[in-house]
């Protein structure tokens, strides 16, 4: 309601002035404490983990050149029997290829969720994702949804698997936002993720799984 | 449920005597205060990120108008359609006609404090739309057809047991089950269906950024993502209050919420919104709307002191630390937001008149002062509401509702006694002769040990006692 906007913002202007606060006499704020949040780079991921393990995230160690089978052989581990991948992304390229013959069928996220809503909802069993990095501060991972990667991929299935490459940590969110520029051009949407869905509502018991994935696997890559 | 009648006096006498709402209550808030404490065990990192945090909110309230025409015309840039409402009213109409447009007669609405203030769920029900809570708690409640009675954890006054049977008797074909991990399930099953085929999907906004025009939204279950990215509209409700004015501002505030509302680190999913789905992306909404909520805010920002209120990141660890409300729970407030914000915010929006008793709900022990996260002076405002509800000409809405001829005249008189010797030594050795004598029942005596005895007077007064010890000046 135009009236709405226009009544409001002249109103808090006029108390503004009225007080004489001057919107520059607000000082910027130091944020040393969030920039003394550092940590040894060989013990990032440690503490990445400690923290994520805390709730309920499972790790996998793996590398460059065997992540695809890495990836197979849990899942066959764990006897399921569909993977949901983004076809169009790098990772998802290479996933396709190297995944050879039987094993979980792939299914690839390349339609508009209104054409695959009842697949995705009900027939996959895990989704693979890639992230860009994780956060040591709070053990949490970055991911930037896209075209290519849709954001459903890491929320729907039960079981979301998460790419992290071993090389890409860092120590605070602050640091990231900074040192990336995040400021200068952000996504659709950007996440971090910390574990599983999680709920504490019923008597303040943990359940795992409540909306979102029961099961997080963090897949690092060396 | 809009609440007609508020009588926080005669709500709280009746939860005094639930002993299992009691212990619900006390077992819950007993085990925040100890974790969160974990969190915090480092004191200069508390006080220094808490110090950033608190003036993260004071510069983007300094710069409030500037950075929400910056915010709006943001949004805008990035296709996220911008409605203003001064009243709860307009921003009710506002919803109703973004769904009637899209045909939408099913909403999913993730947890958001500002739709509890419009009574969202109400007005859309009158409107032949159902609305699906689908945060855990909420849902819970609104089964019940309660009102949530803490601001994070909204079912926080029930235990497994009323859960359960509260699912068995309304979920269709739900078996009894006291199992936390099959009642998720069950909750989790019911409500996948919902997010699938709403029309609309609703949520708060925990930080809105001016400088990208950018939504932020903190949770933990996941529904705050599905709210937000499978229904084909997303609607955004936000009090003016919510914006900070770079992104980087928002690192302290996440760093410092998750612990103090839940002592958790850092919740499970931070969501930042910046756009309806573009060309080529296969999932989120089509359309984004934000509603912009006034409902009293720009009459807080007038006054400075009482302008601190607006800081408020709705963490709810004031209600955890507060004796009061661990007492008496949230529902006694009869309010969206019970204890100690509660307190301050509600009579401030909704008038001294209707609200005048909610400050003195309170202990002034300061607790909550100590943990807030953004250093309100709630206990400070509280002071000042008490004040401004007998006063005439104050600034809060209702300001000098409760004043009274005779509560005046008695301090008046209260007054005159302490600042005269003569007159309080006569009227204390008068109390020491009289007082125990005169009934709990007189007037303005009344009010005050309807609730507590009536205290017994000495015998002698001090200065007697001092005399008879030889100290000369007594
Ligand atoms: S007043 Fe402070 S402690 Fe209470 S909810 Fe707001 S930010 Fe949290």
């Amino acid at each position: 309601m135009p009236d709405a906007r226009n009544s409001i913002l002249s109103r808090l202007r006029a108390s503004r002035d009225a007080n004489g606060i001057a919107p520059q006499a607000a000082p910027p704020s130091d944020f040393t404490p969030l920039a003394e949040k550092k940590w040894d780079p060989a013990e990032r991921l440690d503490r990445i983990r400690r923290l994520m393990e805390a709730v309920h995230t499972e790790f996998l160690e793996t590398t460059e050149a065997e992540w695809p089978a890495a990836v197979r052989g849990f899942l066959e581990k764990e006897g399921l029997n569909s993977l949901l991948y983004a076809p169009a992304t790098e990772a998802g390229a290479r996933l396709a290829a190297e995944w050879g013959e039987g094993g979980p069928e792939l299914v690839p996220y390349d339609r508009p969720v209104e054409e695959f809503k009842e697949r995705l909802f009900d027939g996959v069993d895990a989704g693979v994702t890639t992230t860009l990095g994780a956060i040591a501060d709070t053990g949490s991972l970055m991911l930037w949804p896209s075209a290519d990667e849709p954001r459903l991929m890491s929320l729907v299935p039960p079981m979301h698997l998460a790419l992290l490459k071993a090389d890409a940590l860092y120590d605070s969110f602050w640091q990231v936002l900074r040192e990336k520029r995040w400021a200068d051009g952000l996504p659709t949407n950007a996440l971090l993720i910390s574990g599983p869905s999680k709920t504490a509502d019923i008597e303040q018991t943990l359940a795992y799984g409540v909306h979102g994935p029961k099961r997080l696997v963090v897949v690092v890559v060396r | 449920m809009a609440v007609e009648n508020v009588n926080f006096a005669a709500a709280s006498r009746k939860a005094l005597q639930d002993p299992q709402l009691r212990a619900n209550f006390r077992r819950a808030m007993d085990g925040l205060v100890t974790k969160r404490a974990a969190q915090f065990a480092d004191a200069k990192e508390w006080n220094g990120v808490r110090t950033l945090a608190a003036s993260v909110r004071t510069r983007a309230l300094a710069k409030l108008p500037e950075l929400l025409e910056q915010l709006e015309a943001n949004l805008t840039r990035n296709g996220i359609q911008v409605h203003w409402a001064s009243t709860t009213d307009e921003a009710n109409a506002i919803v109703l006609d973004i769904m009637r447009r899209n045909g939408a007669t099913l909403a999913v609405k993730g947890k958001s404090m500002v739709s509890e203030e419009m009574h969202l769920n109400a007005f859309l029900e009158e409107h032949d739309i159902e609305v699906v809570e689908a945060d855990l708690g909420e849902y819970i409640v609104q089964l019940d057809r309660e009102m949530p009675s803490h601001i994070i954890m909204p079912a926080i006054h029930k235990n497994t047991k009323q859960i359960a049977q509260l699912f068995r008797e309304k979920i269709k074909d739900a078996k009894y089950t006291e199992d936390v991990g099959e009642l998720t399930d069950l909750a989790r099953r019911v409500l996948r269906r919902k997010f699938a085929t709403a029309g609309v999907g609703m949520s708060g906004v925990n930080v809105a950024v001016a400088e990208t025009g950018t939504l932020c939204l903190v949770e933990n279950e996941g529904n705050g993502r599905m709210c937000t990215t499978v229904p084909p509209v997303h609607i955004a409700f936000m009090g003016i209050e919510k914006v900070v004015e770079k992104l980087e501002d928002v690192a302290p505030i996440l760093s410092i919420l998750p612990r103090s509302a839940t002592a958790q680190p850092i919740t499970t999913y931070f969501n930042m919104i910046s756009s309806p789905r573009k060309p080529g992306e296969k999932d989120g909404p089509r359309e984004i709307h934000v509603v912009i909520l006034d409902n009293g805010r720009s009459s807080i920002y007038e006054d400075e002191e009482l302008r601190n209120t607006l800081r408020c990141i709705r963490c709810g660890a004031c209600m955890n630390h507060c004796p009061v409300y661990t007492q008496v729970g949230g529902h006694a407030y009869q309010a969206p937001y019970p204890g100690p914000i509660g307190k301050i915010l509600i009579p401030q929006i909704e008038g001294l008149e209707r609200r005048g008793e909610m400050p003195h709900a309170c202990t002034m022990c300061n607790a909550c002062v100590e943990i807030c996260p953004v250093k309100i002076p709630i206990v400070e405002i509280m002071g000042r509401l008490r004040t401004e509800a007998v006063k005439k000409g104050g600034h809060v809405k209702g300001a000098g509702a409760r004043a009274s001829a005779r509560e005046d005249a008695a301090w008046k008189g209260w007054a005159a006694m302490y600042s005269s010797p003569l007159a309080y030594r006569m009227a204390s050795a008068l109390m020491a002769k009289l007082g125990n004598a005169a009934p709990a029942s007189l007037p303005l005596l009344k009010e005050w040990t309807s609730a507590r005895v009536k205290p017994r007077f000495a015998g002698r007064t001090l200065h007697e006692m001092a005399r008879k010890k030889g100290i000369p000046d007594a």
